[in-house]
């Protein structure tokens, strides 16, 4: 007899079973249809888009001598599941490691605060850049160590160890790039100063892709759709820099011991024929496997090496300054070439007293740039601010500020490189901020001498001399002077002008000729030379800077110079000496015999700095 | 009442045999697709004896002709041999820890020749057909306490025979036959004590550590004191039918709950859980006064069923925080979605559905996946198998076969149905209820669903023994189901 008293739980047992059907139907909707999450991740599993990086730019100087160059490294690499029965001992010969060494490494890379892309499946990276000596030692024996892996990589290499923070370096990109950029994966080389970094869309090239299929072991399976997909490597293009690298070579030798900057420029197109910042370091301490070490030792020092002086140090210009004054007086017809102040060794208006050095009195222009007279500009200035021409001192400030601007001070150059600052020129409203209404000329006279509010760069300084030699107009100082196959960029080839006509600038350099024949700058008359300079003692809180800006020849000059010595006392002291003997070697292609001594001389005197920070 | 006569293909039910070869033809696509390389191939390849699918293929056939013979012998004869082939296949299974190979530290594969069979397969047949001859005697009573003890002792022997060839996974599907029994009139509170332990344990231990955005006490805590009390008061309404007392705890419960929630967000803030747990004292007291006053004894169980629900989450959560070493927490953990641990355990699961939900809408096209293919999801001609239809039939082929599945479970449950002997039914149920939940963890675990027990998805899954295992069971079950008695009107 069939027993019907259950009959009802076959509803219950079916509908469990219709139950568990429309869960599971939702769950593969889920998964297949409303999530696209798992799309890519599929796509990123499966397909494995290897990266071939191509060759880097190279770098010449603008002789064509090869500078940078790239030479293959090696990277040993592992997958962390497909190493079980690796022999320690040999591998640790093998490589040259200790075992300890070993232990550390594997527990670093399995360590996520470190490497937080850890996966058992994936390549990790075990030792990074390996010279082509190490790696060969490995690959002999590489076939005992199943799981382990290569992957090439290319490293730079230095022709000559000078001009390491202009060159740059390369190193890993971090994490704050890799999240802006997606050009950038995890891992990939970037430039991280100077022209590596500014120029780097341009040294990179074009990474390619090969599209392989993968199976989960990581193992390749061959190459997707015969490699339609698959895009090639672009090379890096080549750089001819408007460095003359032994001119850098000469600056770097004759800074040593020293702090500071020297940049020249060629006036004619705005190249930098060098830009020393001293103190220096060899470039390759940050190339290749030594990198880290060297780069923590760098970035500790207290003289900061890593600090473009040239371009990120704002220094008061002192009396390199007085030429841009002079120029503002004269077109603003303040002063004639034939005005001249009494100086009682000093600018004196009432109580106020500015000191001088003795020298005849009273003195017109071209003199007083010659004996760098203070109290000539501070008359300059304080006839300017009282002037009728204009409605008062905030519209003559201003008028100031102009004219400081147009030279190219106060804001950035443009500079191809990174970092750059803009340094400091006053106007009105700063004063206004500062004093309320109750600032006069007297207040703010030391701008006139290139000290109080206005600093400047060292390429700022060189850019002034560059201006002058060229009587009005600059091209924006820059370190390229050409890209393989393309053209450096337009503002690096218009000329800017200055708010000063020509003639004036005739008037300032008769000035600077004269410094140099009877002057202050009397060390610089090389023979032949024609040089023009002016020197700059500037005051700080400790010893003065010791500064000198000029160019040579006088007419057609093929370099503008700015050095710029940190403590080194009067511009005759250090900035005269080193500036001459630069223009010397760029001119004449060398040094003569003595100037040889007069170099290595200056190359062995010592500044002591002392213990603090710079 | 009379047998039903004639020729045994007349009296077959065709729709269940058309369901299970197009099940099986499917299955051996999906192997063909998860097992072939990715190199171009002519289809004919796929019966090579050399690949994976060719040896599906030969396998089938053996499990059709198999199949016929099976048809030919009478279900008399079924219920006659089912003793003798219980205490073979059981003595079989124990020489097999003795004499298998270790394979992964289980003994459970014997070679023959160039097969190797799995034993555990055939098990299943030999306790189906036991335990259906045994329910389906003239004399066999649910309520017998001896009777029920040596039906679980049919079911159990051979779990634990399998557990100790190291095959947990497998001995796990014979719990299955539980619902042979509930079929058959044993109280269904075991299966929902069953189901409920589940419920708190997922729940309770998932939103552990989540707080109340306006109140300062966890989630899973407190809905698991709501879940007790509604599993409590829906057992007095439907196994006491009880309506008074039915109501009285449903309002004091309701209300209970809403009122203190009501005050705690808008009146004074505090922990409600104390009032969670009055109301659950309240249903306890209340129900053991029923049964003083109406002698109402099912009262007492639910009682009992209350009290313990509220110890075993709270051991549940002991366990987990103070007793689980460090690696068993992180498989909870991961299987509750509340970590994600990619490479280490949760790896297959996690590649698993990447196969599947890379296949979108309408898949990425037959032998087309990538992802089973490039052998990312471990296993996946075996126990993932799923994942191939999945990436390279879509949405709407997995959902096919998922209903094609159901549809099949649920015709066996009304041929089960339709049997006039207990012997009949209870085979049918027994059929019903092992493919249903190979169906039901197999699928769950491929999509994330239920931890990972290997156990294969019948008709699909690679391996000839659970092919024929599975086939034998069903072609017992077609003839059995010609031979039923049927009532001539």
């Amino acid at each position: 007899m069939k027993d019907h008293s259950y009959d009802n739980r076959k509803y219950i047992l079916s509908g469990f079973v219709i139950l568990v059907l429309i869960t599971y139907i939702i769950q593969i909707y889920n998964l297949q249809v409303s999530d696209n999450d798992y799309k890519s991740k599929a796509d990123s599993n499966a397909f494995y888009k290897k990266t071939i990086y191509p060759a880097r730019g190279q770098m010449y100087d603008r002789n064509g001598k090869l500078v940078v160059y790239n030479s293959p490294s090696y990277d040993i690499t592992f997958v962390p599941r497909e190493i079980k029965e690796v022999d320690t001992v040999e591998l640790c010969k093998a490589l040259d490691i200790t075992l300890d060494e070993f232990n550390t490494r594997m527990e670093r890379v399995k360590d996520k605060r470190y490497n937080p892309g850890y996966s058992t499946y994936t390549e990790q990276d075990f030792m990074t850049l390996l010279s082509g000596e190490e790696f060969a030692r490995f690959q002999e024996k590489m076939f005992r160590f199943p799981g382990f892996y290569v992957r090439k990589r290319s490293i730079r290499e230095y022709n000559y160890d000078v001009a390491g923070v202009l060159l740059g370096d390369i190193g890993e990109v971090s994490q704050k790039v890799l999240d802006k950029d997606p050009y950038y994966k995890q891992g990939d080389y970037i430039g991280l100063q100077g022209i590596e970094a500014s120029y780097e869309d341009v040294l990179r090239g074009e990474k390619g892709t090969e599209v392989l299929l993968r199976d989960a072991r990581g193992r390749i399976q061959g190459k997707y759709m015969n490699g339609a997909l698959d895009t090639a490597a672009v090379r890096g293009k080549d750089i001819t820099l408007s460095l003359d690298i032994e001119l850098q070579a000469l600056g770097e030798r004759l800074m040593e011991n020293k702090i500071g900057s020297i940049v020249a420029i060629e006036p004619s197109t705005g190249e930098i024929l060098c830009m020393v910042s001293a103190p220096s370091y060899d470039p390759s301490l940050l190339s290749g496997r030594k990198r880290g070490k060297n780069h923590k030792e760098l970035a500790l020092d207290k003289n900061k090496p890593l600090l473009n002086r040239a371009i990120m140090g704002t220094y008061p210009p002192g009396s390199t300054f007085k030429t841009s004054q002079a120029a503002v007086f004269l077109q603003e017809g303040i002063v004639t070439p034939r005005t001249s102040f009494p100086c009682s060794e000093g600018f004196v208006l009432n109580k106020f007293r500015l000191g001088c050095h003795p020298h005849s009195s009273p003195i017109s222009l071209a003199p007083a740039i010659a004996t760098s007279c203070n109290a000539y500009f501070c008359w300059g200035l304080h006839r300017m601010f009282a002037s009728e021409k204009y409605s008062g001192t905030k519209e003559a400030m201003n008028k100031w500020r102009d004219y400081m601007v147009s030279m190219g001070f106060g804001y950035r150059l443009g500079v191809d490189l990174p970092g750059e600052v803009r340094g400091m020129i006053p106007n009105a409203d700063y004063y206004t901020r500062h004093y309320s209404n109750y600032w006069r000329a007297v207040t703010v006279i030391s701008i006139s001498i290139g000290q109080g509010e206005v600093t400047l760069t060292p390429l700022q300084i060189a850019n002034l001399g560059a201006t002058i030699a060229n009587r009005g107009t600059y091209i924006t100082p820059h370190i390229v002077k050409a890209i393989d196959g393309d053209t450096i960029r337009s503002e690096f080839k218009t000329p800017k002008k200055t708010m000063v006509d020509a003639n004036v600038y005739e008037e300032i350099i008769k000035g600077m000729r004269l410094a140099v024949t009877e002057g202050t700058c009397y060390a610089a008359d090389i023979p032949g030379l024609d040089v023009c300079g002016k020197t700059g003692t500037a005051q700080n809180k400790g010893k003065d800077h010791s500064a000198f800006m000029g160019f040579a020849p006088r007419n057609n000059p093929k370099i503008a110079i700015a050095v710029y010595v940190e403590n080194g006392g009067f511009g005759a002291e250090y900035g005269v000496p080193i500036g001459a003997l630069l223009m010397e070697k760029y001119i004449n292609g060398t040094l003569s015999e003595e100037s040889e001594k007069k170099a290595e001389k200056i190359q062995k005197r010592k500044i002591y700095y002392g213990k603090e920070e710079r | 009442m009379e047998k039903r006569r004639g020729n045994i293909f007349a009296r077959i039910d065709w729709f269940t045999v058309v369901l299970f070869l197009t099940l099986a033809v499917m299955g051996w696509l999906a192997i063909c697709g998860a097992s072939h390389s990715y190199i171009e191939t002519s289809f004919l390849e796929f019966f090579n004896q050399s690949e994976k699918s060719g040896k599906q293929a030969l396998w089938i056939g053996i499990s059709l002709v198999t199949g016929l013979i099976l048809l030919s012998i009478k279900k008399d004869t079924y219920r006659d041999l089912s003793g003798l082939i219980y205490i073979a296949a059981i003595a079989i299974g124990i020489l097999t820890i003795f004499i298998a190979k270790d394979i992964k530290g289980s003994h459970s594969w014997i070679s023959l020749g160039p097969f190797s069979i799995q034993p555990a397969e055939f098990m299943k047949f030999a306790t189906t057909l036991m335990l259906a001859s045994y329910v389906g005697r003239r004399e066999f009573n649910i309520n017998n306490r001896n009777d029920i003890i040596r039906s679980i002792a049919i079911i159990m022997l051979p779990m634990i025979v399998i557990v100790a060839q190291n095959e947990t996974g497998s001995a796990l599907v014979y719990l299955s036959l539980f619902i042979v029994l509930y079929r058959e009139g044993m109280t269904g509170i075991f299966l929902l004590m069953a189901v409920s332990a589940v419920v708190y344990f997922v729940v309770g231990i998932k939103y552990d550590a989540v707080m109340f955005d306006n109140l300062p006490m966890n989630v899973g805590p407190y809905a698991v004191t709501v879940l007790i009390q509604i599993f409590s008061t829906a057992m007095v309404k439907f196994w006491c039918k009880n309506d008074k007392t039915f109501l009285v705890l449903a309002i004091t419960n309701i209300a209970g709950t809403l009122l203190s929630y009501w005050i705690a967000v808008y009146l004074i803030e505090f922990n409600i859980m104390i009032i969670q747990y009055l109301l659950l004292m309240f249903n306890a007291v209340y129900m053991l006064l029923r049964i003083r006053l109406n002698k109402e004894k099912r009262n007492l169980w639910i009682a009992l069923y209350l009290l313990g629900s509220v110890v075993f989450y709270n051991s549940c959560e002991y366990v987990m925080h103070n007793v689980l070493k460090p690696h068993q927490k992180v498989r909870i953990e991961v299987l509750l979605g509340l970590k994600d641990d990619l490479s280490g355990v949760g790896y297959n699961v996690h590649q698993s559905k990447i196969a599947i939900g890379s296949g979108g809408l309408i898949g990425k096209g037959f032998l087309n996946g990538t992802q089973t293919k490039l052998k990312y999801v471990p296993e996946q001609d075996t126990d993932f198998i799923f994942c191939t239809i999945g990436e390279e039939q879509g949405f709407l082929g997995s959902a096919f076969i998922l209903i094609l599945f159901v549809v099949f479970i649920l015709r066996l449950i009304a041929l089960a149905e339709r049997q006039n002997s207990a012997f009949g039914r209870a085979y049918g149920y027994a059929l019903a209820s092992i493919f249903f939940f190979h169906f039901a963890i197999n699928i769950g675990m491929v999509i994330g669903f239920v931890p990972v027990i290997g156990i294969p998805l019948p008709f699909f899954s690679y391996g000839g023994s659970s092919f024929l295992g599975f086939s034998i069971l069903l072609f017992t079950f077609l003839r059995i189901d010609a031979d039923r008695e049927v009532t001539r009107v």
